[in-house]
């Protein structure tokens, strides 16, 4: 194996726009070099921005490293380049099962099979995923992802955590009820203090004042709220009537970026809320 | 649509001639009040800017204490159309009322120019 890797690494050395980056990295994440993956991937993808596999390849490694916000990215970018892609179908299903929502992960799932309908991964995690459904949804248990079988491995949902394996669930996501009780996330400040309490309790009643100023001007329901700081991004969703979700993250990352970061968390926050209901 | 003083009326116009806006205003930030407006008819303006004043100031309160600073932009965002606002360094907010379809982008600059413009 270490022979394949040394071979490969040369015949890249050789030809840096070959497309033999796609085998050396898929190689080195399964020997769980994830790092001399990532880096192989991600140098490949910058010669070929353009190639759904590099996509997919990369949203992979990101996905067995957690980053599952930029793995969605990946592998949202291999669709649009490749409606058909079937690895990146495979990875949003996984996903999609990992925050709860089974409904997006069936019809993923069911789009991956229509294009490739003798995977019996595919049929097995689609027979899982309608049990879901019909049974307890959000509180139904990931369905082994090999279905994904490039996919890493699928974890068992965490019923207890609204925002489990999104990223920043523990300092930057924040769920409250009307009257600004925490129903879940966390809220840290850049000196990494707990600030949670503080700013939810500002943050009450915010969801109805929102409401009327938007009913006043005639705009209809509102569904959003962005916020720019001197030195970071907020945006405020309501998942649900009354409840309001919170998402902040520090200057750099793009307004436009964290309004997509709070639809993601408030899809889990909806199936959160609708499961305790 | 209602007309501003001439001194607050360029500076609203700055904003108004952004395709899609339906409105601008000066608030007062600390009480609520119109300072100007030029408004399309229908819009309700002291209701509104007392409404923007008192989202504006939670908003504050809650970015303060997250750690994110000083809000200098927000933008209500609603099925039919959107309110966005900053806040002068005098404490005073331009507010502009717009299509859903606006140029978010393009807005925001032009009412960081008229929040210049107010000091």
């Amino acid at each position: 194996m270490a022979d394949d890797v040394k071979a490969l690494s040369a015949e890249l050395a050789q030809d840096p726009d070959s497309l033999v980056f796609l085998r050396l990295a898929e190689l080195l994440r399964h020997k769980g070099q994830l790092d001399a993956a990532h880096r192989v991937a991600l140098t490949g993808l910058e010669r070929h921005p353009h190639l759904a596999d590099a996509h997919d390849l990369y949203a992979r490694i990101l996905a067995d490293k957690h980053d599952f916000e930029r793995a969605f990215d990946e592998w949202d970018m291999a669709l649009r380049i490749a409606p058909d892609h079937v690895g990146a179908l495979k990875g949003l299903a996984f996903l999609y099962f990992k925050v709860g929502d089974v409904q997006q992960a069936a019809a993923h799932l069911a789009a991956a099979q229509r294009v490739a309908p003798d995977d019996p991964g595919i049929a097995q995690a689609l027979a899982l995923a309608h049990g879901g459904e019909a049974g307890q949804s959000a509180a139904a248990p990931a369905p082994a992802p090999e279905p994904m079988a490039a996919a890493p491995a699928a974890q068992p949902l965490e019923e207890a955590r609204v925002f489990a394996g999104l990223e920043g669930a523990e300092e930057g996501l924040l769920l409250l009820d009307p009257s600004g009780r925490v129903l879940g996330g966390a809220l840290k400040n850049p000196a990494g203090r707990d600030v949670t309490d503080a700013v939810a309790a500002y943050l009450a009643g915010v969801s109805q004042e929102a409401g009327r100023t938007a009913k006043l001007l005639g705009l209809g329901s509102w569904t959003g709220l962005a916020a720019e700081g001197q030195h970071g991004h907020a945006h405020l969703t309501p998942p649900t009537g009354s409840a309001l979700l919170l998402v902040v993250r520090e200057r750099a990352v793009p307004m436009g970026r964290l309004a997509i970061m709070a639809q993601r968390a408030a899809v889990a926050a909806r199936r959160w809320l609708e499961a305790q209901a | 649509m209602t007309t501003a003083p001439a001194g607050f009326g360029r500076v609203l116009d700055l904003v108004t001639r952004v395709r899609g806006v339906r409105g601008a205003m000066l608030v007062a930030g600390d009480d609520g009040l119109v300072v100007a407006e030029q408004l399309m008819e229908g819009i309700k303006g002291p209701a509104v800017a007392a409404l923007a004043a008192s989202l504006a100031s939670r908003l504050r309160r809650a970015l303060e204490a997250a750690g994110v600073g000083a809000g200098q932009f927000w933008h209500l965002q609603a099925e039919q159309g959107a309110l966005l606002v900053v806040t002068a360094a005098s404490g005073v907010l331009v507010v502009a009322v717009a299509e859903p379809d606006v140029n978010v982008g393009l807005v925001r600059l032009e009412l960081l120019r008229a929040a210049e413009a107010v000091g």
